[in-house]
């Protein structure tokens, strides 16, 4: 699950320019041979069940034109961005954090208790606010952290589990008996004050789309200065690639292990802001749940890469929505869900091909390099032999 | 040809689509015509043999009434309430009137859409916390049917076990509980009551997994119940079918479920169903506006008017005499106030 580019640890100068956009296409080649194959096995699926195996994706292109779909795509986008980062950090030191789902509702649950029991002048409320859901997410991640490095419990199965414990838990904390009030037949926990409110951007009239997309945005930034310019990140992602020879090179692998489930835990725990802060001012029954998961396959789909990830995102965001469109129209909205379970597996699939493409090319140059060296080399000998 | 440039123009546009957000400046709640009544339903969807399908029901009778076809559409999982006022904008914009959302998660989805549409009627099924001219607010005292249901339990058992299972464990669900528990308490203050939720909230699974009520329900006739009332959707016909294996008794929900056809191979063993009326309320709303009165404001759906009821389909429930007539003097006292149902356990 580490990054699809180069090996760490063989910080090789880059030969040429050549390679470099043989890179790039290997990069984008991998997602764009996935997308291609996912709409050809949809349409496949289409004309099997006797549809027009083309006019689904008209409908979604045409549906999304409109100002209003697309905000709402942009803002569902801005939230599996972070929960995908979230996951991302995870992956690039090869733990695989499930638990993005739980811990990023029980940091909403709480930061919105929290919020909306004090008082303080609007900035500093909404970094309070922020900063509730970052400690309560690291918390959570941090458990199974934890338990990896003391224990030896897989990272899979703990948030997993951690998960299913987080929605009792909320459940139990989101009751009237403890910080929850009743509405209706809705729990919530009370109205976040308007200076706890993130403010938005005004999109005329498609809406408004969140504030918080740019904070999304830069923890993106971070995510990337942090992992490709700092120390600390190559240190993550040698322990990634390989524990032991990280450990050979004085890196505490424990102590990566835990610190990099922490992070991940602070980034899952802002998913739930743009919708806390931009839109609801409330967790309630009908909070967005599911989240987490989706950020798995967004952070599969970018390959961990803070731009693949916004791309991803926004392609995720769009087949959610645009497929509404599906329903009024005589088709069934799943094809959408069909899409992106098609995505999913063509993404993991040609990725592998890509790498493993790439992995020959670079045998074969290799090989060709060495002959040459080595062709030159026995040249020479024969000359001083000669001389 | 044509059908590779549009498949072109579609790959396209998505990839473009990143880059140019809000560009385009009409939104797609634009434009207006009249076509009939639309539901969005809850989590669940059409199928779930009890809530959303008795608002399609509603919806079904005013189609063959009227004559046109109305529209049904599912949420997806994760959305927020912006998709769900997309949903109403969307159905009220294609010339939809009444829309009618279906579950209290509608509540401040439809308020945003009431608003945005003045002219166009919204119901919402189980929820009277948003106000508007154009909003009808349909909601149900289940407290007092399940209150009913308590009662036959209570003198239907035998082992003076009965149980409650419970689909998600929310506060309208609660309210069940809470009816039940105190009907039967009140015919029988030594009554041993055994409760359980399936699952919690926003794990939806137990209103719609059979297997998980069929577990529960095996667990309290383990502990000898030999009468249980489930409201629990879908994952309810688990319940039926672990109590007619062990051939005891079991009180259905929301629409009478003897006379359920999926559920024929079980019928003798549903004692009777505590139903809540959400066709009529679905269907009267929708007949309002095609009359050219359209409702407004709460209506409840109480005993007084069987808004909620249990019903006497099963000849073997009527020929319990003891227990019917105290089912009847207990809705005689609920209705007229002599007996007041509390909401919450």
């Amino acid at each position: 699950m580490t990054d699809g580019g180069m090996p760490v640890g063989t910080a090789r100068k880059r030969p040429s320019r050549t390679i470099d956009t043989e890179r790039l296409v290997l990069a984008v080649g991998g997602p764009a041979l996935a997308l291609a194959v996912a709409i050809a096995l949809t349409s496949a699926v289409l004309l099997v069940s006797g549809r027009s195996p083309v006019e689904p994706y008209v409908l979604m292109v045409e549906y999304a034109a409109n100002a209003d779909i697309q905000v709402l795509i942009v803002n569902q986008a801005t939230t599996y961005y972070i929960a995908a980062l979230a996951v991302a950090v995870g992956f690039r030191m090869n733990l695989f954090n499930i638990g993005v789902d739980g811990q990023y509702r029980l940091a909403a649950m709480i930061a919105a208790v929290a919020g909306a029991a004090v008082t303080l002048p609007p900035v500093l409320h909404v970094l309070f606010i922020m900063l509730v859901a970052v400690l309560v997410g690291a918390f959570w991640a941090g458990i199974a952290g934890l338990l990896k490095t003391s224990r030896g419990v897989s990272e899979v199965v703990s948030t997993i589990m951690l998960n299913a414990i987080a929605t009792s838990i909320i459940a139990f904390l989101v009751l009237p008996d403890q910080f929850g009030e009743q509405r209706g037949n809705n729990l919530t926990t009370g109205e976040i004050p308007r200076s706890g409110w993130f403010p938005n951007l005004d999109a005329g009239p498609g809406g408004e789309i969140y504030g918080f997309i740019v904070v999304a945005a830069l923890l993106g930034l971070v995510y990337w200065v942090v992992l490709n310019r700092t120390r600390f990140g190559f240190d993550l992602r040698a322990t990634g690639a390989s524990p032991s020879a990280a450990a050979a090179s004085g890196v505490d692998a424990k102590r990566m292990v835990f610190t990099s489930m922490v992070i991940s835990g602070g980034v899952a725990g802002l998913a739930g802001m743009p919708v806390l802060l931009g839109d609801s001012h409330t967790y309630s029954l009908v909070f967005p749940a599911g989240i987490g998961f989706t950020g798995i396959t967004i952070a599969l789909l970018g390959r961990n890469h803070p731009l693949g990830i916004a791309l991803g995102a926004l392609l995720i965001a769009f087949l959610d929505k645009a497929s509404a469109t599906l329903d009024y129209n005589g088709y069934e909205k799943e094809i959408a869900t069909i899409m992106q379970g098609l995505i999913v597996i063509a993404v993991v699939v040609s990725y592998e091909a890509v790498r493993r493409y790439g992995l020959r090319r670079q045998q074969q140059r290799v090989g060709e390099e060495l002959a040459a060296q080595s062709g030159a080399h026995h040249q020479n000998l024969s000359k001083g032999a000669s001389a | 040809m044509r059908r590779v440039t549009k498949l072109a123009a579609a790959v396209t546009a998505t990839a473009a689509l990143a880059l140019t957000t809000a560009a385009c400046g009409g939104t797609s709640t634009e434009s207006s015509g009249d076509k009939g009544a639309a539901i969005a339903y809850d989590v669940g969807g059409r199928g779930d043999q009890s809530f959303n399908d008795a608002a399609y029901a509603g919806l079904q009778r005013a189609e063959e009434e009227f004559g046109w076809e109305g529209q049904d559409i599912e949420p997806s999982d994760g959305e927020s309430d912006a998709d769900k006022a997309s949903r109403l904008k969307e159905l009220a914009r294609q010339g939809y009137n009444p829309v009618i959302g279906v579950g209290f998660a509608y509540a401040d989805a439809i308020e945003e859409a009431a608003e945005a549409n003045p002219d166009v009627t919204f119901g919402l099924i189980d929820d009277a916390t948003v106000e508007g001219d154009n909003i009808v607010n349909m909601v149900f005292s289940e407290e007092q049917g399940s209150y009913l249901a308590g009662v036959a339990a209570a003198k239907a058992t035998e082992t003076n076990v009965i149980g409650f299972v419970g689909g998600v464990e929310v506060p309208l669900i609660k309210k069940f509980e809470a009816g039940y528990v105190q009907g039967a308490k009140a015919t029988n203050p030594d009554i041993d009551i055994k409760r359980q939720y399936l699952t919690q909230p926003p794990d939806m699974d137990g209103f719609s997994k059979p297997d998980l009520g069929k577990e529960a329900a095996r667990g309290q006739l383990d502990q000898n119940a030999d009468v249980i009332y489930h409201a629990a959707g879908l994952a309810g016909q688990g319940v039926i079918e672990a109590v007619a294996e062990r051939d005891e008794w079991v009180i259905g929900v929301d629409s009478d479920q003897y006379e359920q056809k999926t559920l024929a191979q079980y019928k003798e063993h549903i004692l009777t169903s505590m139903t809540k009326d959400v066709p009529d309320a679905v269907y009267g709303l929708i007949k309002s506006v095609e009359d050219g009165d359209p409702q407004s404001g709460v209506i409840r759906y109480d005993l007084s008017a069987d808004g909620v009821a249990l019903s006497d389909s099963n000849p073997a429930y009527r020929e319990m005499t003891e227990v019917t007539e105290a089912v009847a003097q207990a809705k005689e006292d609920i209705v007229s106030g002599k007996i007041e149902v509390r909401q919450t356990p």
